[in-house]
């Protein structure tokens, strides 16, 4: 990290157009860090033991990065507004058991078990946007409650059972392991999904509102920014990836009982923080997110392909993620700093 | 979605039917409490095994976690298995919930059935014990089993444990000795770092491994007992340790996760061997594509039906104290009574091992 804030001295700008340049230019610089420290990762490993770059282990850096990267980009559209969905682990756990579940009892065709695990998430969506918009609760609190609440649903309907591998159909599975060129299908699919809304979060009217509204509310509200319906269907947009992405954990796991997708709240903040977006909105991008899951992810495997003692991965992702919110800050205070005169009164912050 | 429970409803209430005599109300009640009436013939005549004076007619209450889940339902056959055996009869009764609150009423009703014995499985280990001493005031034996209580001397119980920690820590080491003929790197895939079982099995693995100079644990990994974490640990493994012959995964989420791995990455199955606690629904499909050639856990079905030997025998007059003995039916073997720390208790023996010539008998 500390090689990238060295390398990047955003000191020859313009004012006006140039400075809002720059912060792209930065924001690119932020992925573009990523990307290397996830060359340098796999490089330190790869010296230490050529295995890890065996094809088995280079699938399973994608694969196993693919569902937090997914829920990562609904995640980086809501957090851009200066919101936050705590709920998707627990709508992962829910749609993947009622997807399970159906494949048991009422032997639904293969296609469907993607649909119907699509459409939880967007039920669960909607509430959380409606009461987060409509109702005007914070959203921390709003799916705070319902991480618990969907929870407790999901306790409900699995009453203590558990769907096991032998009853999930073995086409839907192969999304799981199936590689096309070498290539996890699984991560395929994330891929198309992160490049599709990157692209529409850079091209499109609407999306560029979700950054205004994260930027400055008042000053979106004042430019006719259609505050609500933005930032509602954020939130649709992530409990339905949210609901895919369970879909793909059970074709993944090919097993699921009521404990799926606990915790994964904690893991998304923390792959799309990593990945340079702004923990208070405004900005970041899908692709950065995306690049966090799978740093964290390379990470975890390299420390044990490294013989490195266990214990430490926690550690070192809670530094890279401290690392990353620093960076954050230090970004922000900067382009402050630029966009004002010269003034230093916050280089002791 | 309500598949299971309402299927186990029924089959409970035919079986209520069958044995009781048209009880079939109970198919359609589906309140908050579901619980099943077996009474046994009486006189089947076989507790010849039980070598003494086990009463006949005992009444018993299995109190289970909850009434759905699939291991204390096996248990709670085993028990009404027990006492059909000594001609007496298991009453099944708690709520659908994990809770205390949900098995107070069980306990109550247990005491105005004037019952002989109590076999509880304890969702909290102290918010029972008034209940429980209430019951026991009432001349009610308290037998645990699965998860026991700490209410000190009131009551006074005994806890029948399933496996004792030493026991299982080693048998997964021969268990996974046999099938690498002794020899090769191994390593395990636990559950968090901070689990106290998985920390103590793992112990008496290490202490074990001593016997088998040619293998040896290369490593131990923490999959956190979320399959992701455990495949991007596995993977670590794999590649950090090439020459790796074994895993042993004690617990069902690794064990599972690690066996979907091997069983859709061939090349890897062909080096690597897996091993550990797993649950045998979950691993059918593993030992059935050989996937997986064994793996282990306690019997919930014995583990109710030795509870309810015990309950019968203490109803019957053994003395509630370390070194009393009873006996155990077609478990063949007499159980002594022990002070474990603080508590009194007896272990129901090794794990039962699962493989091809048995999975099929288990779903649980």
């Amino acid at each position: 990290m500390t090689a990238v804030l060295d390398k990047k001295p955003p000191e020859h700008g313009e004012p006006g157009r140039g400075s809002s340049e720059r912060i792209t230019a930065l924001l690119r610089a932020r992925e573009l860090s990523i990307v290397l420290l996830i060359a340098l990762v796999v490089l330190v490993t790869t010296i230490n033991n050529p295995h890890f770059l065996d094809s088995n282990s280079i699938q399973q850096l994608l694969s196993g990065a693919a569902l937090i990267a997914l829920l990562g980009v609904g995640e980086t559209l809501v957090i851009v507004t200066r919101n936050v969905d705590l709920s998707v682990g627990s709508v992962l756990g829910l749609s993947a058991y009622i997807v399970g579940d159906l494949f048991k009892y009422n032997h639904i065709p293969v296609w469907s078990g993607f649909v119907i695990g699509t459409l939880v998430g967007v039920v669960i969506g909607a509430v959380n946007g409606f009461i987060v918009t409509v109702m005007r609760v914070p959203s921390l609190v709003v799916t705070l409650g319902m991480l618990y609440v969907i929870r407790g649903i999901d306790g409900v309907i699995v009453s203590g059972d558990r769907i096991d591998p032998s009853f999930i159909p073995s086409t839907f599975t192969a999304v799981g392991y199936k590689n096309l060129f070498g290539v996890p299908w699984l991560a395929i699919i994330v891929a198309v999904v992160v490049i599709a809304v990157g692209f529409a979060m850079r091209s499109f009217r609407a999306s560029r509102d979700l950054y205004a509204i994260g930027s400055n509310p008042d000053a979106a509200a004042l430019a006719g920014v259609p505050i609500e319906r933005r930032v509602f269907t954020a939130f649709v947009i992530s409990g339905t990836l949210a609901g895919f992405a369970g879909a793909l954990f059970l074709a993944l796991h090919t097993t699921i009982d009521n404990s799926g997708g606990a915790g994964y709240e904690l893991k998304v903040v923390a792959a799309v923080v990593v990945g340079g977006v702004a923990i208070f909105g405004g900005s970041g991008t899908v692709f950065g997110a995306a690049l966090g899951a799978v740093l964290l992810n390379t990470i975890n495997q390299a420390l044990v392909a490294s013989r490195i003692d266990a214990f430490w991965n926690d550690a070192i992702a809670g530094a890279l993620l401290l690392a990353a919110i620093a960076f954050d800050r230090w970004l922000s205070l900067r382009v402050t700093r630029s966009l004002q005169s010269a003034e230093r009164a916050h280089r002791e912050l | 979605m309500t598949g299971i429970p309402k299927a186990r409803r029924v089959a409970t209430a035919a079986l209520a039917a069958v044995l009781a005599g048209g009880v079939l109300a109970a198919c359609s009640s589906t309140s908050t409490k579901s619980s099943s009436n077996s009474t046994a013939p009486a006189g089947s005549g076989s507790a010849s095994s039980s070598g003494g004076a086990i009463k006949k007619g005992l009444k018993v209450y299995f109190i289970p976690k909850d009434t759905q889940n699939p291991y204390e339902v096996l248990a709670d056959k085993g028990g009404q298995k027990a006492l059909q055996e000594l001609g007496g009869t298991v009453t099944v009764s708690s709520g659908t919930a994990d809770t205390a609150a949900a098995q107070l009423p069980s306990i109550q009703a247990a005491i105005q059935a004037k019952a002989d014995a109590i076999v509880i499985a304890a969702n909290d280990p102290s918010a029972l014990c008034p209940s429980l001493n209430k019951a026991s005031q009432a001349g009610i034996k308290i037998v645990a089993f699965d998860s026991d209580i700490t209410c000190g001397t009131s009551p006074n119980h005994l806890f029948i444990n399933q496996a004792d920690t030493k026991t299982i820590g080693t048998s997964e080491v021969d268990l996974l000795a046999k099938q690498l003929n002794s020899t090769g790197d191994i390593a395990i895939l636990s559950a968090a770092a901070s689990a106290t079982n998985q920390n103590a099995w793992i112990k008496y693995m290490k202490e074990q491994l001593v016997k088998y100079p040619k293998m040896k644990l290369v490593s131990t990994v923490y999959g956190n007992d979320d399959p992701a974490t455990s495949l991007t640990v596995l993977q670590g493994l794999l590649s950090g340790y090439p020459n790796l012959k074994g895993i042993i995964s004690p617990t069902t989420v690794g064990i599972s996760t690690a066996a979907q791995y091997l069983s859709t990455h061939k090349d890897v199955a062909a080096k690597v061997t897996l091993t550990g606690l797993g649950l045998p629904s979950q691993m059918k499909k593993y030992i059935k594509d050989g996937t997986v050639k064994s793996f282990e856990l306690w019997n919930p079905s014995n583990l109710g039906y030795l509870a309810g030997y015990a309950a019968a025998s203490l109803a019957s007059g053994t003395a509630m104290q370390a070194g009393a003995t009873f006996t155990s039916g077609s478990l063949n073997k007499s159980y002594t009574m022990a002070a474990g720390p603080g508590e009194l208790s007896v272990v129901l023996g090794p794990p039962t091992v699962f493989d091809k010539t048995n999975i099929d008998q288990f779903n649980f």
